[in-house]
């Protein structure tokens, strides 16, 4: 039972550091723009396949370190070019155009690389196991992806809350029309964050491509998580983005490791159904048959309990 | 691709000519054929593959040698389903708005059910319009069972048929003593793990199905979770229905945390996926399918693969069935000379096909269920002629079981309309 949970508890921790890099990105962009980016999860897939493109040449490393990158210059490209101009519009607009860019995007995907899974290796320097712990094996990727989120955490943290840059931004966030008029200059300073935003998508890609395959429909399996995630946090809040995907990470773990479902309640209460009942499909439903589809059940309380999620400020 | 169809125009061209000049038309026609898969979507390389297999065969097997039915071309019509119940209704309304009157459709047993229905009640509404579900792969038995119907074909071995075989040869592996099921969570994953465990109840009984877990299909990130839980199971074997990008992170996640049993499947190999499981996965990935993969037994279907790889590099033939369904189709289109799915239907019922393969198979009339030989088969890169994915890996067939012995009874009782 030991072993169970301390592997749940390390594979929650993978997945939900991994959701925070697309959440941070994510939440950071809406708390500057005030729009929800649909098209977020694609730049971590744009940075999956980027990495592969590059690993096949060039190795795995340079790919960890160029795909981000050329997402990063990507994404403020599309701030500068495109959400800036919707952006007269209105909020509905820049949603709109997300929404298009994140089909564009898969659909230029599949153009340029294909509809088949790509074989995205993970560099053999780490192609051991880092502990073996009552039989099982963690292998060491795994913990380097543990590394990476929480260094880029602390940094972004750190950025944030102790730099200049970071005070210009949490600033430009509130106030943008002081900081404009003390001087910087906010529009440019909203594209570096959308830049830095989407990059910080394409290293969850990089990282996650060959843990979770690389295939053109990773974004859609993700992007929808994320939303959770953010709203469950509270839209804005990274602390709040943080403890979500946490959660969630470790929630979705749990489920599937446990193995309680509705006999074992049913037992409990000392009823009993057979197999021809109309209702057999829930009477027989399982904690981890429903896991993947916790963080919705979870959003759907937070909205209901908490409309401002966990951490938000929204006001009412 | 290119190279085929460029004659092909030319052909058509020098027909045209020809007409013009004689004052005859000769060019007819052609047979429109509609292709109902995942072309995008979180499956669509499996439908993208199967799309680039049958344009393949039309061309080369019938368009290039001056089509059929005395020189009608086939045309296939993409629809693109998404792999979603809810998308093959509209993708059907379309087919029937097109008038096509032939459906090839593969992926998932979800949309296969949904498809039947809808071919069932439109046949039923619209005599005279009636169109034809060929169905290569959605192994779902109850398709053959109690929601047979008159206007649907399985060009595959269903689910209950390749776990008999699939069963057989786990019971001969004495190492083997508990197993571990996983599958997605619709009708075609919960008839995998009901028959197996009915299976190996019969046959070993002192093998113990120490998990039977479910997962939403499509919807799993990361299968380490799961795999975490088979490994503290301490299961000597995997057994799964998955496909796809499911297939594809389960096998990553086995692979990646060191489990090294055997892995028992439907699909894990093609599109990707054997590239993904490279030498990890060598000699501990198995397949049940049907047409042998290496050694390809004969010259004829060699050919074919050769020149289906030098027109899609990057492909592979990853289901032979689909040239067996569409060679069949149009066996029973020139039998009857005609392109009426009754005329087709009737025809196909009972008929005996040599394949490529130089193997005969037969459609049951009483279910339409095809029979051929069921193959197991290893990811190795040993004795592989015919490589998947261009990774040097592929599938060596090391077990085989003649048609006559997948023959299993049916409780199709269907409604056959008349004229």
């Amino acid at each position: 039972m030991l072993e169970v949970f301390i592997f749940a508890t390390l594979n929650g921790l993978v997945t939900g550091l991994l959701l925070f890099m697309l959440a941070s990105g994510l939440t950071l962009i809406f708390s500057m723009m005030g729009v929800l980016n649909f098209a977020h999860a694609s730049f971590y897939m744009l940075g999956a396949y980027f990495a592969y493109s590059i690993s096949t040449v060039l190795g795995f490393w340079p790919g960890l370190i160029f795909a981000p990158l050329i997402v990063g210059v990507l994404g403020a490209f599309v701030e500068r070019y495109g959400l800036r101009r919707v952006h007269q519009s209105g909020h509905v607009a820049e949603l709109v155009f997300t929404f298009g860019l994140a089909f564009l995007i898969e659909e230029a995907v599949q153009f340029f690389w294909g509809p088949d899974t790509k074989n995205y290796q993970s560099p053999e320097i780490l192609d051991f196991p880092l502990f073996t712990l009552f039989g099982q094996e963690f292998p060491a990727y795994r913990g380097f992806m543990i590394g990476i989120s929480v260094m880029i955490f602390i940094g972004l943290y750190t950025l944030l809350t102790r730099s200049r840059v970071g005070i210009i931004i949490q600033a430009a966030i509130t106030h943008p029309n002081t900081v404009a008029n003390l001087g910087h200059n906010v529009p440019f300073i909203f594209m570096g964050v959308f830049g830095v935003g989407t990059a910080l998508a394409a290293i969850a890609g990089v990282i996650a491509g060959p843990v979770l395959t690389t295939f053109p429909g990773m974004a859609l399996v993700l992007g929808s998580i994320v939303f959770v995630i953010v709203v469950i946090g509270g839209l804005g809040s990274l602390a709040g983005a943080f403890i979500a995907s946490l959660l969630i990470g470790l929630l979705q773990s749990y489920a599937i490791a446990s193995d309680v479902g509705m006999p074992d309640l049913l037992n409990l209460l000392g009823l009993e159904f057979d197999r021809s009942h109309p209702l057999t499909d829930l009477w027989t439903l399982t904690l981890p048959q429903i896991a993947p589809i916790l963080p919705f059940l979870l959003l759907v309380l937070v909205l209901i309990f908490r409309p401002t999620g966990l951490l938000g400020k929204r006001e009412q | 691709m290119k190279k085929l169809q460029f004659p092909l125009c030319l052909r058509v061209l020098f027909l045209t000519t020809v007409a013009s000049i004689s004052g005859i038309s000769l060019v007819q026609e052609p047979v429109r054929i509609g292709f109902m898969d995942p072309l995008s979507g979180a499956f669509a390389s499996v439908g993208a593959s199967g799309l680039k297999q049958i344009q393949f065969a039309t061309d080369y097997l019938f368009n290039s040698r001056g089509g059929i039915l005395g020189g009608r071309m086939i045309e296939i019509v993409p629809l693109d389903n998404q792999q979603s119940p809810t998308e093959t209704q509209i993708q059907f309304r379309r087919a029937v708005s097109e008038e096509l009157r032939i459906i090839f459709q593969g992926n998932s047993s979800a949309v296969a059910n949904a498809l039947n229905s809808a071919v069932s009640r439109h046949n039923r509404r619209n005599p005279g319009q009636e169109i034809l579900q060929i169905n290569y792969s959605a192994v779902d038995p109850v398709l053959t069972e109690e929601n047979c119907s008159f206007w649907h074909f399985r060009f595959d071995a269903h689910a209950v048929m390749k776990l008999n075989v699939l069963t057989d040869y786990i019971a001969m592996n004495p190492d083997v003593k508990s197993v571990y099921i996983i599958g997605q969570d619709y009708s075609f994953g919960q008839v995998v793990s009901d028959t197996t465990i009915a299976l190996l109840q019969e046959k070993r009984p002192d093998i113990e199905i120490v998990g039977n877990e479910f997962h939403p299909i499509g919807q799993v990130k990361d299968f380490t979770p799961y795999v975490t839980k088979i490994v503290s199971s301490g299961a000597d074997a995997v057994i799964t229905g998955n496909y796809g990008a499911d297939m594809v992170s389960l096998a990553r996640s086995i692979i990646d945390n060191g489990l090294d049993i055997p892995v028992y499947t439907f699909y894990a190999a093609y599109d990707g996926i054997t590239a993904t499981l490279g030498a990890d996965g060598k000699n501990k990935i198995r397949l049940i399918h049907n047409e042998t993969s290496n050694p390809i037994p004969t010259e004829e279907r060699k050919e074919f693969i050769r020149a289906f790889k030098a027109a899609n590099p990057n492909n592979d033939v990853t289901q032979p069935r689909i040239t067996n369904a569409l060679s069949m189709v149009v066996a029973a289109m020139e039998q009857t000379q005609s392109t009426d799915p009754y005329d087709i239907a009737l025809a196909l019922e009972d008929m005996r096909y040599t394949t490529l393969s130089g193997e005969e198979i037969w459609m049951r009339g009483e279910d339409h269920q095809i029979f051929q030989s069921l193959h197991i088969s290893v990811h190795t890169d040993e004795g592989v002629e015919f490589d998947a994915d261009n990774s040097g890996f592929g599938l060596f067939s090391e077990y085989h079981v003649p048609a006559e012995e997948t023959i299993v009874p049916t409780s199709c009782r269907m409604r056959r309309p008349r004229r």
